[in-house]
């Protein structure tokens, strides 16, 4: 069995900058397992620009913000393999992978980086009745489809759900000459992001109707329509407010899910708000030398996060494998939310290994308009910014400092408040 | 001119022609749908019955019981997935007690096997997520759930390899006795055979009323299910009924062959024989009744919902046999719940009625065994690397939900009746069968599609007919209008 010292599961964005990260903290042994044909991940299918303005100050397409670490990952000469199925882990950090050249076999890690992503829900998670034809895609299926493959999956869309790629599909759709007819959003906000509302759906005149559902698909082979309806404050359509729409193609952006099928295998505590694990101030999860970081962890918003977020798991990472392994006792002290925070990333913090500046990132349940978000040391504000909007699209992230852990000795609480004033 | 013509590719249809190939004949299924197992037999609870609840003396209590001591060997035989887990019908009510105690003794007089009453603390033992109210149940051992697609098909490959023929994307609209055989119409012209057996499912009343003066009459019943995901597949290992009471009945709880949870169905009659649409209704209804049963369903790890039609006749009967006054016109019609259990009994008795009839000759030459699509995950780690090494497609997972590889999508087109939709590759493989519902591999499995059929992918469809996957190229609209403005 192949040793190595940190292993990545996954080379998206996430994989590729906690691997360039961990390289440039002085590791060596890196190895980075990719299922798909090439480094990337979704990016590659994410051919509109916006990406990168926080971490390289202009406006990438998704291609190209990848490239800009696939070329640190090439430049380090870090050892990466494609095609390659990631079976198992073994709570003792076994992998157990699989592709076409090497059959399925074993590698030890000394410590292991979860980069795996997230997954689209489906129709069938929200029970959406009626018929089952062809023509019914998550919008990043059809993103592929389009962008990659070449094909055009329908020519009159609605699009149920108002997540960033239904309304930058919305827009490609329509680029690509299709009719998109509207966009339905079950919540009375969208969960998208304001400039992708503003950029693909204003600019193109496509009505999104909020607090709306579809109740009815039609079409035996091919879907012929679909039927939407308002619904009430607990989300049931409101009878009587249904309309119809002939279309032949309904596009799903309905949520994503981290995808923690391996995490759940090797035992990682997972958290049920997020469906992430559970992590750290240094992004580790419940097991040792596990580490998680991107969209496996918690979905973001924007790109630049995921790398900022990958890049800490991986210099933590390369610390764990530095120090041999987990240095003394912890003292990890519980980060808790009130009044509108949904959970936070991390979920505790040892202010010990708690780096000089420490990211705390979390989402709000609604949308919250002129609201401060303080940090509670106990009962000390540490940290507040005056927000005028919040909305469950975006991530909000607050900074914890060296210095105010270190005026705290006795730390016993950490919360996370959004106060009306 | 065909001896022998089936009309419908489901599990009763593919159950007659594999035990038709063990004789001398020249006989041809016809199908309206694009593969084998497309209409009732393809949605529906995957259970094999034990044979306890269909009245006693019915043809349902008969074939019920046969078919059930049928699917050991045959899962063997014909290497399916199979699984004899044996179910439990749940008494919720002390006051209800009677009517366990007369399943108990229908079963008994059916010829069931092993059946016991159990009680609260043995219940328990045996299904930690019982209900907390439930008070007894009756246990049958015999009991199992298969996974209805693997078994049709396999029934239908092993046919083909015996030499039955498959006539797809056939539609019979039209059947004629002359004189001596009979004509089935359809748009692809005329088919003479000099014998049918009138499988047609919902449509079975149809056929049957076109040759027959003593007219019958099924009823699309439809019954909506929900998938749970295989992270909470262990949350029972039998198949649950809820004693029925006179709230009416409940619905069933099940682990199927796969690992998923199913949970299922409703009973509302309609009037389209193609209305396999879901009702927000229905679904509710499922959820409302799949706790009643057990404790804390873990519901909402819903993978999928779907619904299938029963082909229900007015006196709920099996009609099997030659129509009066139509010679050589066999029935298999209303064959509901237990009709899945019943199929491969069904389809021995109606072989070996042609047989009779028409002094049909062994056939040497007969193989009844049947290898399925190889699964890798049943292998150890070294036979793996050598299925691998020997074909490296088995090293590209395609289907990353269900660990579905190339090599089986490969085996799944290339074999006999080879898949030709992605719901054909679902059937055969799982692939898309997942948590993901397809969203990831389905378009590697239409470019798969596409090349081994030398196809252009446009032309690749979910389930046939027009359930075209792709609408056109991107821009081409403009490409066309600028063509024809030059």
């Amino acid at each position: 069995m192949k040793n190595y010292d940190i292993v990545i599961i996954g080379g998206g964005p996430a994989g590729l900058a906690a691997a360039a990260a961990a390289y440039e903290a002085g590791q060596r042994n890196i190895l980075i397992l990719e299922r798909d044909t090439g480094l990337g991940g979704i990016l590659n299918q994410c051919i509109h620009n916006g990406f990168g303005l926080h971490t390289f100050k202009e406006e990438l397409t998704g291609p190209e913000y990848a490239s800009r670490y696939i070329d640190r990952v090439m430049k380090y000469n870090i050892e990466y393999r494609l095609n390659t199925m990631v079976m198992e882990i073994s709570a003792d950090k076994v992998i157990t992978a699989m592709n076409r050249e090497d059959g399925l076999f074993q590698i030890q890690a000394n410590a292991i980086i979860l980069a795996m992503g997230c997954r689209e829900r489906s129709r069938g998670a929200l029970n959406i009745p009626g018929f089952r034809p062809a023509g019914i895609y998550s919008a990043g299926t059809a993103q592929r489809l389009v962008n990659i493959e070449g094909y055009m999956p329908g020519r009159e869309v609605v699009i149920l759900g108002s997540g960033d790629i239904g309304l930058i599909m919305a827009r490609r759709m329509t680029l690509e000459g299709a009719n998109v007819k509207v966009v339905a959003e079950i919540l009375p906000f969208s969960g998208g992001l304001k400039r992708n509302i503003v950029q693909c759906l204003d600019d193109f005149g496509i009505p999104l109707k909020l607090s709306h559902t579809v109740v009815d698909i039609e079409g035996k082979e091919r879907v012929t329509g679909v039927t939407i309806a308002a619904v009430d404050e607990h989300m049931k359509p409101i009878p009587g407010t249904e309309e119809h729409y002939s279309c032949d193609t309904l596009l799903l952006s309905v949520g994503l899910i981290p995808e923690n099928e391996l995490s759940r295998g090797m035992g990682v505590d997972l958290n049920r708000v997020t469906n992430g694990p559970v992590v750290n101030e240094s992004l580790e999860t419940s097991i040792p030398g596990v580490f998680a970081a991107g969209n496996v962890l918690h979905v973001h918003d924007l790109v630049d996060f995921v790398s900022e977020e990958a890049e800490t798991a991986g210099r933590n990472a390369a610390a764990f494998v530095a120090a041999g392994c987990k240095d003394g006792e912890l003292h990890e002290i519980p980060v808790t939310v009130e009044g509108g925070p949904r959970y936070t990333v991390p979920t505790t913090i040892d202010p010990k290994r708690a780096s000089d500046k420490l990211t705390v990132r979390f989402r709000v349940g609604g949308v919250m308009k002129n609201r401060f978000v303080r940090v509670y040391f106990d009962d000390d504000c540490v940290v507040q910014r005056k927000r005028p909007v919040m909305a469950p699209g975006e991530m909000e992230e607050v900074h914890l400092t060296r210095e105010m852990f270190d005026k705290h000795p006795d730390l016993g609480n950490i919360t996370i408040k959004v106060e009306e004033e | 001119m065909y001896d022998i013509v089936v009309i419908g590719a489901g599990a009763v249809g593919c159950s007659v022609a594999r035990f038709l190939s063990r004789y001398k004949a020249n006989v041809c299924v016809v199908e309206k749908a694009e593969d084998v197992c497309c209409g009732t037999s393809k949605a529906n609870s995957a259970i094999v019955h034990a044979g306890f609840d269909a009245a006693h003396g019915s043809l349902m209590a008969k074939y019920n019981l046969l078919g059930n001591l049928m699917f050991p060997d045959l899962a063997k035989e014909l290497d399916f997935d199979f699984i004899q887990n044996g179910s439990l019908v749940v008494c919720m009510n002390e006051e209800d007690r009677p009517g366990l105690q007369k399943l108990y003794d229908n079963g008994i007089a059916n010829g069931v096997k092993d059946l016991e009453i159990v009680e609260q603390d043995k219940l328990r033992e045996m299904e930690p997520n019982i209900s907390p109210k439930a008070v007894a149940a009756l246990w049958a051992p015999t009991a199992g759930i298969v996974c209805p697609f693997s078994f049709t098909i396999a029934m239908a490959e092993n046919a083909n390899t015996n030499g039955v023929e498959f006539r797809f994307n056939t539609e019979i609209t039209a059947i004629v006795h002359n004189g001596d055989h009979w004509t089935l119409q359809s748009k692809g012209g005329s088919i003479d055979t000099k014998y049918v057996v009138n499988a047609a499912g919902l449509y079975s009343d149809m056929f049957h009323n076109m040759v027959s003066e003593d007219k019958i009459h099924i009823t699309p019943r439809r019954g909506d299910y929900c998938l749970l995901d295989r992270a909470v597949g262990d949350f029972l290992t039998h198949t649950i009924f809820q004693l029925p009471t006179k709230l009416g009945k409940g619905v069933l709880v099940s682990p199927t062959v796969h690992g998923n949870i199913i949970v299922g169905p409703t009973a509302i009659d309609i009037e389209d024989k193609e209305g396999t649409n879901t009702t927000s209704e229905g679904i509710n209804e499922l959820i409302e009744k799949a706790g009643n049963t057990v404790k804390d369903l873990p519901i909402r790890q819903v993978i999928t919902s779907f619904a299938g039609l029963r082909a229900h006749e007015d006196h709920h009967e099996f009609i099997l046999g030659e129509v009066k006054n139509a010679p050589g016109f066999i029935d298999c019609a209303g064959v509901e719940s237990p009709g899945l259990t019943s199929s491969p009994a069904i389809g021995k008795a109606i072989a070996e009625l042609l047989r009779d009839k028409m002094d049909l000759q062994p056939d040497p030459d007969f193989n009844g065994s049947r290898k399925g699509i190889v699964r890798p995950k049943e292998l150890s780690m070294e036979e793996r690397t050598e299925l691998i090494r020997k074909n490296p497609a088995y090293g590209r997972i395609i289907c990353r939900c269900e660990s579905i590889s190339e090599g089986e999508l490969l085996d799944a087109i290339h074999r006999p009746l080879g898949a030709k939709s992605l719901d054909g590759i679902k059937r055969r493989t799982r692939a898309g069968m997942g948590r993901c519902q397809a969203g990831f591999c389905s378009p590697r499995t239409m470019e798969i599609l596409a090349r081994e059929w030398g196809v252009d992918q446009s032309e690749i469809t979910k389930c046939g007919g027009d359930s075209k996957l792709i609408l056109g190229t991107p821009k081409d609209r403009e490409h066309k209008e600028e063509v024809e403005r030059s």
